[in-house]
């Protein structure tokens, strides 16, 4: 049984202009100790169709499918109550932009406490010591120290381990990074995909990672699935994407790669562009 | 070029976007779909209609003294005279007449007023934010220390000094507004000068008055067309303050704060005397505020509903 | 005598003095001396992490902002903007093309308007030729010309940074600074911007500063290439040496940090992967 599983997805918008369709029937799977890399443009709705998982759309949003399926439970079928206390404990998700996924006004050992104290039954004193444990973790140096310092006082590398620490603090089953690096430098990407990574590892857990960077791609996936314009392009596992893609899209994107340009000149996407495109 | 060009199929193909109105355009419709801001511009614009066709549609001479028709009620009240609609003053003038030419004194002011304080406001504000530095610390220090008076008070004292009558009124209340304008724009450069598309026109060679004054003015101008009809009711509360003070317009001008000062004394015996240009000045007040909350929901963006 | 390089620079400094006021005075040294030379039809790439200095150089070499201390030479020419201002001549020769394509245009400006402001400013050319001129540069980037009239929050970014462009062409310059003119844009986008800026260097031979993150575009578009660290050159080579063999051991850990797409590394990290699961059961 998949960790998580998602049949004919759709998630659609009411607008000014009529009904738009932020993600189109997808079709999904995230098994446990899975890295699945969610990749596609701006627009392509990978974000969206995991918010729609995670239930963190807003109102507006008209959310359905087949099966929303979480250890073989019914995410449809679960009250509000009862998907927000899942969400943030046995799944949880982690965005761009870290310092502004945390509040400003508070430190951050109050923030991973929070979230403990939300979640778990820890008392106070086991509270705070699980959230220098968690400091540790991800690789911030003198967790004591820095459980006292304000977001603002960090670096965004360091905030994103923060929001990491928060996200892993009850042991999710499943994590969502949302272009979790795209704000970073690439040294600092690198370090953050590798706490990632072991972090997956460790505890086993299931890793989607929305990205639109097929260096990212080729790091750290197992399995990718390729987005364009709220559709499934493709669901391959990695080396057949770099290696045989099918789908004409995933083809038009990897040749429009600077590393893969032949000659001067790029091929761009539009030559190639799938009917959906029209 | 070839088809490989083509710029941005891919998003221009994503969701049809709304066909390309004008910004103008687009700020109408949003703003005609506030009715309290469209009633007001109604009522304002039916004030600006009278007050121009003023001498069409007075039905008598504003300064004309009835003298069989001392303190005439309004029509609906008994003992009302035929003639005057709203009745007549101590001295038997026609007060709907007077109404109707008293809307022209309270446009005009409002008119100069705003006038003289945005474009003063705007050309301090633009060097205060621009420059920066010592010119910025020295003019927003005056602005403060103008700021810290109760604005009526300083009002007086400056009509008190130069002069009672309309002009130096409106000059006095046009001085104390000034800072209200100087801070926004002040603001607004600030946080636009940096922009990059500030810097590419700099780079494209243009000079400090031309990125002044059409690069930067126009992106700052919502919240000051906001702040400018706001302030327009305000400079006719004042002046009709000032008026009622007796440092405004003078008698026999049928300026509405001018008319409830006269009226003092009747409020008891002759209600109608102080009552209408009360409500004159409250409605063109009610409604030039109407617009201007329509306009600022339509101008920032922070406070559209999307 | 052969001709000058396009762009000279002998050890740029920049200083940016910090606090003041009541508080200690600090003085940040944001560039410690660069030196750079880039020949007329070449693109010489800047690379470095946020903070390096790179926007710092881009906006000494625009001739926005003085140098602290050194030479900037265009077209061998010294520039001093402390002490002398720029001229109009000078300032035509070198433009520069932001990042952020969302706002690096006046959003109360028509296309057509952002397009023949510069040669407002920099030419005598009628209201008439200039219109010609900004609708014929229009069509070059590769837009419409039912494009000449509207508001920039019409345009995607991709469009957006085409205008950006074509702006900066407008009047001929010699130097295009681009300040990571693609990062904001998706791949398919990108492709097409790299091609149109490759297009037009062809036309015009104009000279490119090409600052950027990211090594990939860096490889596809740079002649030389320098790596700046913390306000220095930590290393200036040709493209080929210091993607060949990286030197210094900053370049080292950038080159080791950005992700590469290799089936055989994708072949060797899946393998180990199952290998570990395998021994884990």
């Amino acid at each position: 049984m998949a960790l998580l599983e998602v049949r004919n997805l759709s998630v659609s918008f009411e607008t000014a202009a009529g009904r738009f369709f932020a993600v189109q029937g997808i079709d999904l799977s995230v098994d446990r100790g899975e890295v699945l890399a969610i990749v596609g443009e701006s627009g392509s709705g990978k974000s969206v169709a995991m918010l729609a998982v995670m239930g963190l759309l807003p109102p507006t949003a008209t959310v359905t499918a087949d099966a929303l399926r979480f250890e073989g439970r019914d995410l449809l079928a679960m009250s509000a109550r009862e998907r927000r206390g899942m969400s943030g404990s046995e799944m949880a998700m982690i965005f761009q932009e870290p310092v502004a996924s945390l509040n400003p006004c508070f430190t951050v050992g109050f923030q991973i406490e929070e979230t403990l104290e939300r979640h778990t039954d820890l008392d106070r004193a086991a509270r705070r010591a699980r959230a220098v444990e968690l400091l540790a973790a991800v690789g911030i140096p003198e967790p004591e120290e820095r459980l006292r310092s304000f977001p603002h006082q960090m670096s965004g590398g360091q905030c994103q381990r923060v929001m990491i620490a928060i996200a892993t603090a009850c042991n999710p089953k499943l994590l969502i990074a949302d272009e979790p690096t795209t704000a970073l430098d690439v040294t600092i990407q690198k370090q953050i995909l590798d706490l990632l990574l072991r972090l997956q590892a460790e505890h086993g857990m299931g890793l989607v990672l929305i990205t639109h960077d097929m260096g990212v791609v080729a790091e750290t996936a197992d399995r990718v699935i390729v987005q364009y314009n709220g559709r499934k392009m493709e669901d391959t596992d990695v080396l057949s994407l770099f290696e045989r893609p099918q789908n004409p899209y995933t083809r038009a994107l990897l040749s429009a790669l600077p590393e893969n340009a032949r000659g001067g000149r790029l091929p761009t996407v539009s030559d190639f562009a799938p009917g959906g495109a029209a | 070029m070839s088809a490989t060009d083509d710029p941005d199929l891919l998003s221009a193909s994503r969701p049809a976007g709304p066909a390309p109105v004008s910004p103008w355009l687009e700020n109408w419709r949003y703003f005609a779909g506030n009715r309290g801001a469209l009633i007001g511009l109604v009522v304002f614009l039916l004030t600006v209609l009278i007050a121009i066709f003023a001498p069409l549609i007075a039905p008598h001479d504003p300064a004309q003294q009835f003298r069989d028709a001392l303190l005439a009620p309004p029509f609906w009240v008994e003992g009302a005279k035929p003639g005057f609609l709203l009745g007549t003053d101590a001295l038997g003038r026609d007060i709907l007449s007077r109404l109707i030419f008293g809307a022209r004194y309270s446009l005009m002011i409002g008119l100069v007023v705003v006038t003289l304080a945005l474009v003063t406001g705007i050309v301090v504000g633009l060097v205060a934010g621009y420059f920066g530095g010592w010119v910025d610390a020295l003019i927003m220090r005056i602005m403060d220390i103008i700021l810290a008076f109760p604005s009526l008070l300083l009002a007086l004292v400056l009509v008190a000094i130069i002069g009672p009558g309309l002009f130096n009124a409106m000059l006095a209340i046009a001085v104390v507004l000034q800072p209200h304008f100087a801070r926004l724009t002040r603001g607004a450069v600030m946080a636009e000068k940096n922009r990059e598309y500030v810097m590419a026109a700099r780079v494209a060679g243009a000079a400090n008055l031309r990125l002044m004054f059409r690069t930067i003015l126009p992106n700052c101008l919502g919240p000051l067309i906001v702040q400018a009809t706001l302030s327009f009711s305000n400079a006719i509360l004042e002046a009709a303050a000032l008026g009622f003070l007796g440092m405004g317009a003078q008698p026999p001008t049928p300026e509405w704060g001018t008319m409830l000062a006269e009226a003092r004394e009747f409020i008891q015996s002759a209600w109608w005397v102080v009552t209408m240009p009360g409500l004159a000045i409250l409605i063109t007040v009610l409604a030039i505020n109407l617009i201007g909350d329509g306009l600022r929901d339509t101008l920032d963006p922070k406070l559209k509903r999307s | 005598m052969s001709e000058p390089p396009v762009l000279e620079t002998r050890g740029i400094v920049r200083d940016y003095v910090s606090g003041g006021g009541f508080g200690a005075r600090r003085v940040v040294r944001a560039l410690k001396g660069i030196d750079l030379k880039v020949e007329r039809g070449k693109t010489l790439a800047v690379v470095g992490e946020s903070g390096c200095g790179k926007s710092t150089l881009a906006r000494i070499i625009t001739m926005i902002d003085p140098p602290t201390g050194g030479t900037l030479l265009i077209e061998g020419r010294e520039v001093d903007i402390a002490r002398h201002g720029v001229s109009r001549e000078m300032r035509r020769k070198v433009q520069i093309v932001f990042q952020n394509p969302y706002g690096s245009l006046n959003p109360r400006q028509k296309i057509g308007d952002v397009l023949s402001e510069p040669l407002k400013l920099n030419t005598d050319f009628s209201a008439g030729d200039r219109r010609d001129r900004a609708m014929a540069m229009l069509l070059k980037v590769g837009l419409r010309p039912e494009h000449f009239n509207r508001y920039p929050h019409m345009f995607s970014g991709g469009q957006r940074q085409r205008i950006a462009i074509a702006r900066a062409v407008m009047v001929h310059p010699v130097l295009l600074v681009l300040d990571e003119p693609v990062s904001a844009l998706d791949l398919s986008v990108q492709a097409q911007i790299l091609n149109l800026l490759q297009d037009l260097q062809d036309e015009f031979s104009l000279t490119y500063v090409f600052i950027s993150h990211d090594l990939s575009v860096v490889r596809h578009v740079a002649d030389d290439v320098m790596v700046m660290n913390k306000g220095e050159a930590v290393e200036y080579r040709s493209r080929d040496d210091i993607f060949a063999a990286p030197e210094h051991p900053y370049t080292r850990t950038l080159f080791a940090a950005t992700p590469i797409i290799d089936p055989a590394r994708i072949r060797a990290r899946v393998e180990a992967k199952a290998t570990r699961a395998v021994a884990g059961q």
